[in-house]
């Protein structure tokens, strides 16, 4: 991939979590009502530096890539994004995960 | 995805036809592969016009489309170093306005 060694391509179907599932719903959502288009979130991905998108899962690409899409369009802000943010890590008891860069 | 005729630039090019893909490198959302710029091919089919992916990824409307053709390249013209066949090929979808005449 990108001209370096990809690995061992995994065969099986992937199990996937709860979170994982609401990114791709929120995905074709926001994009049947227009709001993002196929096109923004590859720009997005691959804008990422190559450390983030190395350690990154599929749909934390996503995801990430969601955010900025919507942040660009003007759909939302950074404020309310990180508010919502610090509230759901108070709720979940997980205030140290939003200390990551 | 089409776009149709209506909002399309016209097609410039037809299967058979010798092009050669710009050697540009601006910034953005460009789909042209770094690999195959500069490269000489051949339209293998007209695939019909699209709306252009550099203007849908900063949210705008990417019309008038952009024709797109599959191009057709010998892989020992692309790669100095390819040990395969003579006749081995490689085709790459690459909108319009990356093409000139050749």
């Amino acid at each position: 991939m990108g001209g370096e060694p990809a690995g061992t391509v995994e065969k099986t179907e992937h199990d996937y979590a709860l979170w994982e599932k609401r990114v791709d719903a929120m995905n074709v959502v926001l994009a049947g009502k227009g709001h993002l288009r196929v096109d923004e979130m590859r720009k997005n991905i691959e804008a990422l530096p190559p450390d983030a998108y190395d350690s990154m899962t599929y749909y934390e690409r996503w995801c990430s890539a969601i955010a900025n899409t919507l942040l660009q369009r003007g759909l939302i802000t950074a404020d309310e994004l990180g508010r919502k943010m610090a509230e759901v890590a108070k709720r979940e008891g997980a205030e140290a995960a939003l200390e990551k860069p | 995805m089409s776009a149709g005729a209506n909002a399309a630039f016209k097609a410039r090019f037809k299967p058979g036809d010798r092009v050669r893909v710009r050697k540009a490198y601006p910034p953005g959302h460009i789909r042209t592969p770094f690999y195959i710029r500069g490269h000489h091919g051949v339209i293998a089919h007209a695939l019909g016009p699209f709306a252009n992916p550099e203007e849908l990824a900063y949210a705008r409307s990417g019309l008038p489309a952009q024709p797109l053709y599959r191009v057709r390249f010998e892989q020992r013209e692309v790669w100095p170093d390819y040990r395969g066949p003579a006749h081995d090929t490689l085709d790459v979808e690459i909108f319009q306005h990356w093409l000139d005449p050749a």
